[in-house]
């Protein structure tokens, strides 16, 4: 059976605390553990501050939107902006020696590192991405795609 | 929950006790604000205190690495104490672990400041 449940949101760090609790609850309703809503719920807050901070830049007249869909044992969650989009091939490795030291740049990192599958689409304007999660698979060797 | 920094000094040392989650907007802000205020007072030699911080994101790492570095190049010393086993893990997958100076121990920790 699948579930969507989406919210359009203000481009406000208030969003981006509403999208992480609304994920952990998302989270929990598909069945993860608690250490996996944990997370989960960090990845849609980076996504969320990208949307917010990097995307939209706070804009006033420029929304976020999030959806949260359950199907076939998984979590689908697709978070979208309204901002002048996203280069996924050119993001520094903030592993490399000369950005581990950097204030920031580690946000999509993170969202690899907790998701199963990252995929990101250009929508003219704005970015899409979209976070994966199986239920019952660790994310040791999460996927990406860029479409 | 908000988060809260307070200090105390011991043995030569500022020991700034956390609490709340390190975050964009707020959390990093004081963490930022608290440790440029103890650098302009000459104070260089800090132990941080994250036993009582529940969650951290990436703009909290980062305003971690930044006060690691600001510290550092007023010739001081930045180190942590009490890492909860989600910022152990964040800091793992970062690859920061190794870059902070960590301890469990606070009597520990202070014998190693310079």
């Amino acid at each position: 059976m699948t579930k969507r449940v989406s919210y359009s949101l203000e481009s406000t760090l208030e969003s981006v605390n509403k999208a992480e609790s609304t994920a952990v609850e998302a989270a929990a309703g598909a069945g993860f553990n608690e250490d996996d809503q944990g997370n989960i719920a960090m990845a849609v807050r980076e996504a969320a501050v990208n949307a917010v901070l990097h995307g939209n830049a706070y804009d006033p007249n420029k929304k976020f939107f999030l959806a949260f869909e359950t199907r076939d044992g998984s979590l689908v969650i697709t978070i979208a902006d309204q901002g002048k989009g996203l280069d996924p091939e050119h993001i520094p490795d903030p592993l490399a020696p000369e950005n581990l030291m950097k204030g920031s740049g580690r946000g999509i990192f993170l969202i690899r590192a907790f998701m199963d599958e990252v995929k990101f689409r250009n929508t003219e304007p704005g970015t899409e991405i979209t976070l994966i999660k199986h239920v019952g698979r660790k994310a040791a060797n999460a996927k990406e795609e860029s479409q | 929950m908000t988060m809260k920094a307070s200090s105390r000094q011991v043995s030569g040392v500022t020991v700034v006790d956390m609490s709340g989650r390190i975050t964009l907007g707020e959390g990093s802000v004081v963490l930022r604000d608290t440790v440029r205020d103890l650098v302009a007072k000459g104070e260089k030699k800090i132990l941080l205190n994250l036993g009582d911080v529940t969650y951290i994101d990436s703009s909290g790492i980062g305003e971690l690495v930044s006060a690691f570095t600001s510290v550092r190049n007023q010739q001081g010393q930045l180190k942590l104490l009490k890492l909860t086993k989600k910022v152990h893990d964040l800091l793992q997958i970062t690859k920061l672990y190794t870059v902070f100076d960590i301890y469990d121990d606070e009597a520990a920790a202070l014998g190693t400041f310079k």
